[in-house]
């Protein structure tokens, strides 16, 4: 087998660019998201997401469809809460979380059973990628990215100093909902390749390598967008190869990258 | 002209009234320190000040063309801006963010403001430097460039100087009086330092939950209150 065998598969052209797009959406948005303390919104909603595909296969409905509405009222939601003093942020984000994996599982378990479709949500695979799925995926995607580069002066001074910010004129609460909208549909289009279980380590993995050893915004955002779309390409292609699952590995290369990048860190 | 006037103001947490009676007015080229104990209202004035609480009653006017966004705001520092990978002239530049309008990016007029005001603040050099990486009086001058880029007019600063080593904080408070001189921006300071207040300061603003004095600085020097409030010292 070789890479070009391997891209001669249709299946793996579209993970490739489907994957290459979301990992470059996850790592832009994630900068801000770690920065703004709210990586765990990205486990959460993964875990909201799981429970929504689950349901939608369950009522034989589009996945898509169904979870990306869902997704993103939740991500509004959750940003609500954690703003508002008297629910605790990160208690409310367990709460909703856990009881979206519930639901998830409970009508799984009503309808088809523990089969591989299920486990696919879970743990991800490359083949669940249908080719509908894959128009909706490129084109969210290219929305996700075009709004972040358009708003990038305000979306750094809300993630600086939301205060001055707001000081300022600018309206904070508009553009932290657009980051967790934005979240809520990479998180959803990430899903189906990396599994709900994983999805978030895509979003917080490679800002964190970047922080490690850049030091100003901007070259943190294009080093966590090249270390996110490397580790991606890296991970899909050793999973080809070594048959190993796809979420899994693209996240084990971001740790071993993420090792590399402390280690020069600390050199520094 | 009066460039700032708070008219009979009470603002209030959750209904409940935090700060109340305030009536005070700021000429153009004033500068006022807010004094007072902790959980005064000071810090509740600003957040009244800066348009990000609505006075439960009462008012506050602006005047000499000034808009509530045109305040050159320095927040308290918080623990969220120490470990963030932001360089300085990235920070300062963020100051130009009311001057954007409809436009989605900075221009070149925005980019040689940020420029003029970390040249002005002796942080030009640092410009590529991390944020993270500065001593806490290099970071304070580079939130008063950003400041200064956010206007024209009125400065807004809480609590500039603290955890300041005393050297960085000469050298804050002599900027900011520069500032003040130089290009007549009324000053606007919450401050724990009452001394440097009375010698740096043209008005005072006492707050206890109310408005307690406001005045001329000398007239606030030889008033019963800040002999009390000084440690019964005479400055």
């Amino acid at each position: 087998m070789t890479i070009l065998q391997m891209l001669s598969y249709h299946f793996m052209q579209r993970a490739l660019v489907v994957g290459v797009l979301v990992s470059l959406c996850a790592a832009l948005l994630g900068v801000s998201l770690v920065l703004k303390r709210y990586s765990m919104i990205g486990d959460g909603l993964s875990h909201v997401g799981f429970g929504a595909l689950a349901v939608a296969t369950a009522l034989h409905l589009a996945p898509l469809a169904v979870a990306v509405p869902v997704v993103v009222l939740t991500a509004v939601l959750l940003l609500r809460l954690s703003e508002s003093r008297r629910v605790k942020g990160d208690a409310a984000i367990a709460l909703i979380s856990s009881s979206a994996l519930a639901i998830g599982v409970i009508s799984v378990s009503l309808t088809t059973g523990m089969n591989t479709e299920v486990s696919s949500y879970m743990f991800g695979s490359i083949l669940s990628l249908s080719r509908p799925d894959a128009v909706l995926s490129v084109a969210l995607s290219a929305a996700v990215l075009l709004l972040f580069v358009l708003y990038y002066p305000r979306l750094f001074a809300v993630t600086f100093d939301e205060g001055f910010a707001r000081a300022t004129g600018t309206r904070a609460q508009l553009y932290n909902t657009l980051l967790a909208v934005l979240t809520a549909v990479t998180v959803v289009l990430g899903m189906r390749m990396m599994g709900a279980l994983l999805i978030s380590s895509l979003i917080i993995f490679p800002a964190l390598s970047a922080m490690r050893v850049c030091r100003s915004f901007r070259s943190v955002v294009i080093c966590a967008a090249i270390v996110s779309v490397s580790c991606f390409l890296l991970g899909v292609t050793a999973s080809f190869f070594l048959e190993t699952p796809t979420g899994a590995s693209i996240v084990a290369v971001n740790l071993l990258c993420f090792a590399a990048f402390s280690l020069a860190g600390i050199r520094k | 002209m009066a460039i700032l006037e708070c008219r009979d103001l009470s603002l209030a947490y959750d209904g409940k009234t935090v700060l109340e009676g305030v009536s005070f007015s700021l000429n153009t080229g004033d500068y006022l320190c807010i004094v007072g104990e902790n959980g005064s209202g000071k810090s509740t004035l600003v957040k009244g000040l800066l348009g990000l609480k609505a006075p439960e009653h009462g008012s506050i006017v602006f005047g000499d063309g000034l808009k509530a966004t045109e305040i050159g705001y320095l927040p308290q520092q918080t623990q969220l801006q120490r470990d963030f990978p932001a360089s300085v002239r990235e920070v300062v530049l963020s100051g130009c963010l009311n001057s954007l309008g409809r436009r989605l990016h900075y221009n070149r007029d925005d980019r040689e403001r940020a420029r003029m005001n970390m040249e002005r603040m002796g942080v030009e050099e640092l410009a590529e430097r991390s944020y993270q990486e500065l001593s806490g009086g290099q970071q304070q001058r580079v939130l008063l460039a950003r400041a200064l880029c956010a206007t024209k007019k009125l400065l807004l600063l809480d609590e500039p100087v603290t955890g300041l080593d005393p050297v960085a904080t000469g050298e804050m408070y002599n900027l900011i009086k520069l500032v003040n001189l130089c290009d007549d921006i009324t000053v606007v300071m919450v401050s724990h330092d009452i001394h440097a207040a009375v010698r740096y300061a043209t008005h005072i603003l006492h707050l206890g939950q109310r408005q307690i004095f406001f005045g001329k600085a000398a007239a606030y020097r030889e008033s019963d209150l800040a002999r009390r409030f000084l440690g019964g010292n005479r400055i």
